[in-house]
């Protein structure tokens, strides 16, 4: 089934300042769902978007802790189901399991980490937004989601700012 | 007055210019390339052809000699875990410290990173003899409800190698996505296709970017202890037992300082020829050269200090044990493996004082065959030089070198270099995404690129 396209209009840009200047007009006229495409991350962007702080962080907090927590717990349970002396020393010893416990840290963090960016990535569809492969070459692009109404005063504006090319998508 | 600014971290290319560069090493393999890649699945089938004997016929074919039961296959393992060091450093703590050098050559050593623990890992698989029970090794109930002694530092290993080995991977796959994607915008047909399903639906959006950009920060800072920390354990599989050479506290820096520079001998090995294969050499440019030599200075210069410190500790301890074995890794009938290790390790590596040596690539090129000469020499005259002579000397042994052992090692190069050969030419060995970071967008009034 064809992906239903989500009407709005896409402009593209080469200069960084034409975009930022268009992401601040647009939003002091009110549009706050913004899709802004770069070849790379760019902090002039991000502090015109002024998005919140990612929550990657809180999962790769809880893998840390989850890990850390398994290897600790999975060495002191594995000792005492089945004592064996080896050595003559204590049955559950947690400082050498601290190897365990810090390999389990880094792993079940790392692995959470990947997890929270595919997840929150997606929490927001890109689906039918229009995307143009420039976006990922040289070009800066931006899809403003809007009705056919708003579709002129939108490009207008895009246009204004230095946008090379615009296109009213879903009209 | 305009003030000249010297940045020679700062691509000279544009936007467009990167991604055309980067698309151009995937083209249509040269003839150099193919002889390459015939070269090294040839070296890996003398490895399939020799490990297929050693199943057959068993252990015997290797030069195992009571005492040394520990000998080139454990060598080659802490020698390929060590290769892999340099890649975690470059891409993940430099990447802490920003240092905008690594941008260039960090993919490259990302993916040698995760080729050279696949190559170890296949080691202590071998040398265990009965390859069918491995799996002895992770914690699963067996029918007697045993577990693994957690207490061992080879179980430590286990665990250690698996981390590395899937957050290696796992920092390279999310490196590559944004350049997958790149790539996909560029081709057609099936390549298109291929792209497409590496790229993860990646598009480059802002959310995407806020993300992205956070975790692959956060990976990268569980990723700096973590190279730290692998081999520190590798170093405990030796340093917790009683063996005189073994029993040493300097172990974990001493190994991990050693790794790097091995790590750093196999990116130079790799990538001076690469650049050219590859027609990168405006971009992998004489300035990451020197910084790679600089970072060889530095291990290659507490390698030295590490191997003075053994033989000071060995002398000072007053242990007889300990003199003599140093002793006998100088004089005895390994010397030949230990005048090896301290020449190409510790007194090659000081050639890179000079900067007329750290920017001519032959010589970087040559001094990095001999680290790797050098860092295998090493790990065989701690493992099997240090058991050669333990505390009977009437069991004192000089280890054998059979063709079993030659054939697996060669195999194991083979292997290491057939896999970064086929990454070389699929996905793109420079980090385009991270370049374009580096390139100012054009402004409207001029300035950028």
């Amino acid at each position: 089934m064809a992906t239903k396209t989500v009407p709005g209009v896409l402009a593209s840009f080469l200069q960084v300042d034409a975009a930022v200047d268009a992401i601040t007009g647009l939003k002091a006229k009110g549009f706050r769902d913004l899709t802004v495409y770069s070849a790379a991350p760019n902090h002039e962007i991000d502090a015109a978007l002024d998005h919140p702080i990612s929550w990657v962080r809180l999962f790769t907090l809880i893998g840390g802790l989850v890990g850390c927590t398994a290897g600790f717990a999975m060495t002191i349970w594995m000792s005492y189901d089945w004592p064996l002396l080896v050595g003559g020393k204590p049955i559950g010893t947690p400082v050498p399991y601290v190897a365990i416990a810090f390999e389990l840290t880094v792993l079940y963090g790392s692995l959470c980490t990947v997890a929270g960016m595919i997840i929150l990535s997606s929490a927001k569809s890109l689906k039918g937004r229009p995307y143009d492969p420039k976006f990922s070459d040289d070009r800066i692009g931006i899809f403003v989601p809007c009705g056919p109404e708003q579709a002129p005063a939108v490009k207008d504006l895009l246009a204004h700012a230095g946008s090379e090319e615009v296109t009213v998508h879903g009209a | 007055m305009t003030a000249i600014v010297h940045e020679p971290h700062r691509p000279t290319q544009t936007h467009a210019e990167v991604t055309r560069d980067v698309l151009g090493t995937l083209g249509t393999p040269s003839r150099g390339y193919y002889m390459a890649l015939f070269g090294a699945i040839a070296m890996f089938l003398v490895g399939l052809f020799t490990f297929v004997m050693l199943l057959k016929e068993g252990l015997g074919l290797a030069g195992y000699t009571p005492p040394v039961m520990w000998s080139v296959y454990i060598t080659t393992f802490v020698f390929w875990i060590g290769i892999g060091h340099a890649g975690t450093l470059i891409s993940a703590i430099l990447f802490l410290f920003r240092s905008p050098w690594r941008t260039v050559v960090y993919r490259s050593t990302e993916a040698m990173t995760v080729f050279a623990v696949m190559t170890a890992a296949l080691f202590p698989i071998i040398h265990i003899g009965r390859q069918w029970i491995f799996y002895w090794l992770l914690p699963y109930p067996n029918q007697r409800f045993l577990w693994p002694n957690f207490k061992s530092p080879l179980i430590w290993d286990v665990f250690a190698i698996t981390t590395y080995f899937t957050v290696s991977t796992t920092f390279l796959v999310v490196g590559l996505v944004p350049d997958v994607s790149a790539i996909r915008d560029k081709v057609t047909g099936w390549r298109h296709n291929i792209y497409k399903m590496f790229s993860l639906g990646w598009t480059g959006s802002d959310s995407q970017w806020r993300n992205y950009s956070k975790g692959y920060l956060y990976l990268a800072a569980l990723a700096t202890p973590l190279v730290l920390s692998v081999h520190s354990v590798v170093s405990w599989d030796f340093a917790m037992s009683i063996i005189p050479g073994w029993h040493g506290t300097i172990f974990a820096p001493y190994f991990v300082a050693g790794a790097i520079y091995s790590g750093i001998g196999m990116v130079l090995t790799l990538l001076i020829p690469l650049r050219k294969v590859l027609k990168l050499e405006h971009m992998m440019t004489d300035y990451h050269f020197d910084n790679l030599a600089k970072l060889t200075l530095l291990t290659g210069s507490i390698l030295f200090y590490a191997y003075a410190m053994e033989y000071f500790v060995a002398w000072y301890s007053g242990n007889i044990f300990e003199q003599t074995t140093f002793w006998r890794r100088a004089f005895g009938p390994m010397w030949w493996a230990g005048w090896s290790m301290i020449i190409c390790n510790a007194f090659v590596s000081q050639l890179l004082w000079f900067k007329k040596v750290r920017t001519n690539l032959t010589s970087l090129f040559i001094i990095s065959i001999f680290i790797n000469l050098g860092m295998w020499f090493e790990r065989f005259v701690i493992i099997a030089s240090s058991l050669s002579n333990d505390y009977l000397p009437g069991a004192w042994q000089v280890p054998a070198v059979t063709w079993a052992d030659w054939g697996i090692l060669i195999g194991s190069f083979g292997w290491f270099f057939m896999y970064f050969l086929l990454f070389a030419r699929t996905f793109p060995v420079v980090a385009i995404q991270e370049i374009k970071e580096m390139i100012p967008y054009p402004r409207k009034h001029g300035g950028g690129h």
